[in-house]
């Protein structure tokens, strides 16, 4: 089965390609990209009818994604979350190891894979670094990496004593693999719920400070630098951690970083108005102040940020709708991740489509050492169409995903997803646009 | 109007808050804070009768909802509630069904199917009152929420000033003790510097909250400092039930360097007055004589606080309609 993507803007930064091409996919690869496909090769091919404006680029990674299942399925279920994800223009998804039971062995990670077998998206599982994520003892790393995760995470927790991080990352050398941390002092954070600032001492509100996530940020490049492993900062949100990263990648420490949708959006004002207490403004790392924000926008413009990754965090409308300190950390991110990139970074002028691109596809893919990240002939027919120019208002009643705890709702952002190609079948195409039905 | 109160601002039949709660001195005017002691004002003769009763909230429901101890707070909202004759009732959370895993929202929404008019809420989590306004009819009035706010507290503290020193404008107050945990010091600072007094305060550097000098106060770490001149001392109790997370070496090092004795009353003006919103720990932040000495007002702040909660129930509640209806 041949489809042909007809004469839309093709953005491809790793082949250096931003034009008008046609695009071939044949099978579940892409074929060609060239500005016009011979007859001979595009004959029988579907053609897809796109609309002006419209971008081709190569399927979109989220990096960070918590799919909920095996254990909190009234949370989110691998179905459900896969469908959110190809809803927000997303291919792939990397999961989450905080599952229950947690991903630390190879049968859980095999019943992700099977689950996800014919899944919307692609579902690449994300190990334990220690048994349980208890932080105690490694995980048996080679059997996950046998069974099919693609990097190493005890994420929700950091791997808190330092030994055991040393160990993971040497360890984790022999495959190449990523160990991404989730960066707090858990003696820091104590009891924390918000960042500690004057925002949180007027609301009275419990400080997770700077600090806590910067001095495991500190420690980690100085043990990726002892070790030569590969630290990935998970959800980095204070100026400071990104001052580390830009300082530590300077003298060749292998640490790279993602920045999510909510922290280069919000900041921690957002708690006192409109809607005071708004437990889907309580996420962990919590919003920091406009001075974190604003760098974090600089970091992503100045390539100090390697992907924008959604933290996409389900969490059930009981569990939320609880007094602040009580509700549970996180928000969902999968289903307006790209529509706040479009809005908040490009059409502010802060990045490119591709610098876009590579943070949100090409830098993913490599990170994770995934195929993707590119339309070169031959590679997975993954593809996100992006509708920059169409405005949208976010309707969290329409997500796809099980739960809706959003911050985002009613908000209206220019730049929408058009459709979601996975292994070259259309995995997703945006209802509201003019239909991408075969021509 | 029926309310018999001679010349007081109660004649005034559009003098109302904007909202149907009140959750913080955030969300007051100064206009209204000065409201709300005027009223005060002309509820504290209520209880100079004989009948310490008026029928300003006849046939108006108010729920005393507490998920946090308290005697003076819980006791003066019920005194307040009588003696306007509301209907009245007490749930605490070891006797209601929180025990049994229900959740706030629908232990309000519970009782707010019974239609009170007013909930009167404590509650160990900031800004749960926040989270109840937006899901109840009822008013609801904050008696104390986590770190948060006290905002009748703060009332009847400016009201407690007032009566001695006639204005509030220009005063030095010093706060001293637990800053970062502490609501009465959040309702306090709002309150007072939106009537442009001169506020101090001062603590330990591990207990004030980041940023709180940008509310327009002076901080200090000598209470020395903070007292020199001050109108006004105010105390905050030092939570020994928070202390464990090692915010000073001990009681007795607190006590030296911040404990108010009478030594050091007297930088502050000879006619200074000491405020403690209590409960006290004598000998901990305050010392015994002058917690009970002749500028201590702390028993006056008791008494104030029924007129003041009065004038919030009323300000609330009354009026309007049940005006018509009387």
């Amino acid at each position: 089965m041949k489809r042909l993507l007809e004469g839309a803007r093709v953005v491809d930064p790793v082949r250096g390609v931003d034009g008008r091409f046609d695009v071939l996919i044949d099978g579940d690869r892409i074929a060609r990209v060239a500005v016009e496909i011979p007859a001979a090769e595009r004959a029988g091919a579907e053609v897809l009818a796109l609309q002006p404006g419209w971008i081709v680029c190569p399927g979109f990674i989220d990096m960070h994604v918590h799919l909920r299942e095996p254990g909190q399925e009234h949370k989110e279920t691998i179905a459900t979350g896969t469908a959110a994800a190809v809803a927000g223009g997303f291919t792939g998804v990397a999961c989450m190891p905080n599952t229950d039971p947690v991903n630390d062995n190879s049968s859980v990670t095999k019943f992700i894979v099977e689950r996800a077998a014919g899944a919307p998206a692609r579902v690449y599982p994300i190990g334990a670094v220690t048994k349980g994520s208890a932080g105690e003892q490694l995980a048996e790393i080679a059997d996950l990496r046998a069974a099919g995760c693609v990097a190493l995470s005890d994420d929700g927790r950091p791997v808190a004593n330092a030994l055991i991080l040393r160990r993971g990352l040497e360890y984790a050398r022999m495959f190449d693999m990523a160990i991404i941390d989730h960066c707090e002092d858990p003696a820091l954070k104590g009891e924390g719920v918000a960042h500690e600032g004057l925002v949180a001492a007027v609301l009275g509100l419990r400080g997770i400070p700077a600090a806590a996530e910067e001095v495991m940020v500190y420690r980690d490049i100085a043990l990726a630098e002892l070790t030569g492993g590969r630290v990935h900062i998970a959800h980095l949100s204070t100026r400071g951690s990104l001052r580390a990263v830009r300082d530590g990648r300077a003298r060749g420490v292998r640490v790279t970083c993602e920045v999510t949708p909510h922290h280069f959006t919000l900041t921690d004002e957002q708690l006192k108005a409109p809607l005071s207490y708004d437990t889907n403004l309580k996420m962990n790392p919590p919003l920091r102040e406009a001075a974190d924000r604003d760098a974090l926008v600089a970091g992503l413009a100045d390539g100090t940020v390697d992907a924008i990754a959604s933290d996409h965090a389900p969490h059930h409308y009981d569990e939320k709708h609880v007094e602040f300190d009580r509700a549970p950390f996180g928000i969902v991110g999968l289903e307006t991740a790209v529509p706040l990139a479009l809005d908040r970074l490009v059409h502010a002028g802060v990045i490119s489509i591709g610098r876009l691109v590579e943070l949100m596809s090409v830098n993913p893919a490599r990170l994770l050492g995934v195929p993707g990240g590119t339309l070169e002939p031959g590679s997975p027919a993954d593809v996100t169409v992006l509708a920059p120019e169409v405005t949208t208002t976010i309707d969290p009643a329409r997500f796809r995903s099980l739960s809706r705890n959003t911050p985002f709702g009613g908000w209206t952002l220019k730049g929408t997803v058009a459709a979601t190609i996975v292994g070259g079948r259309v995995a997703y195409a945006n209802p509201d646009l003019a239909s991408l039905a075969a021509r | 109007m029926n309310l018999q109160v001679a010349n007081g601002p109660l004649g005034t039949a559009a003098a109302r808050l904007r909202g149907k709660d009140l959750l913080g001195i955030a969300e007051l005017t100064p206009a209204e804070i000065l409201l709300v002691l005027d009223t005060a004002e002309a509820m504290r003769e209520i209880a100079a009768r004989p009948i310490k009763k008026v029928p300003a909230l006849r046939g108006k429901t108010v729920i005393n909802l507490f998920f946090e101890p308290s005697t003076r707070t819980r006791t003066s909202f019920e005194v307040a509630e009588k003696r306007l004759s509301a209907d009245t009732l007490n749930i605490s959370a070891g006797t209601s069904s929180v025990v049994k895993g229900e959740t706030l929202a629908d232990t309000a929404l519970n009782l707010e199917a019974m239609s009170p008019d007013l909930m009167v809420v404590r509650h160990t989590s900031s800004g749960a009152c926040h989270f109840l306004s937006r899901i109840c009819r009822a008013g609801i009035i904050n008696a104390g929420d986590g770190m948060h706010e006290h905002p009748t507290q703060a009332l009847l503290d400016a009201f407690t000033i007032r009566e001695h020193k006639k204005r509030l404008g220009g005063l030095k107050i010093a706060i001293v003790g637990d800053l970062l945990h502490s609501r009465v010091l959040r309702s306090n600072v709002l309150l007072l510097t939106k009537l442009d007094a001169d506020v101090w305060v001062s603590g330990p550097p591990t207990l004030i909250p980041p940023g709180i000098a940008q509310l327009g106060v002076r901080v200090t770490t000598s209470i020395d400092e903070a007292v020199e001149g001050a109108d006004v001392v105010m105390m905050l109790r030092i939570q020994l039930e928070r202390m464990q997370g090692g915010y000073f070496p001990s009681l007795r090092e607190y006590f030296t360097v911040f404990g108010l004795t009478s030594q050091r009353v007297r930088r502050a003006k000879p006619d200074v007055i000491i405020m403690h919103p209590g409960p006290m720990n004598r000998g901990v932040e305050i010392a015994s004589e002058v917690a009970d000495g002749a500028c201590s007002v702390i028993l006056e702040q008791v008494a104030n606080g029924v007129a003041v909660r009065m004038a919030v129930l009323y300000l609330l509640a009354g009026g309007g309609e049940h005006e018509a209806a009387a």
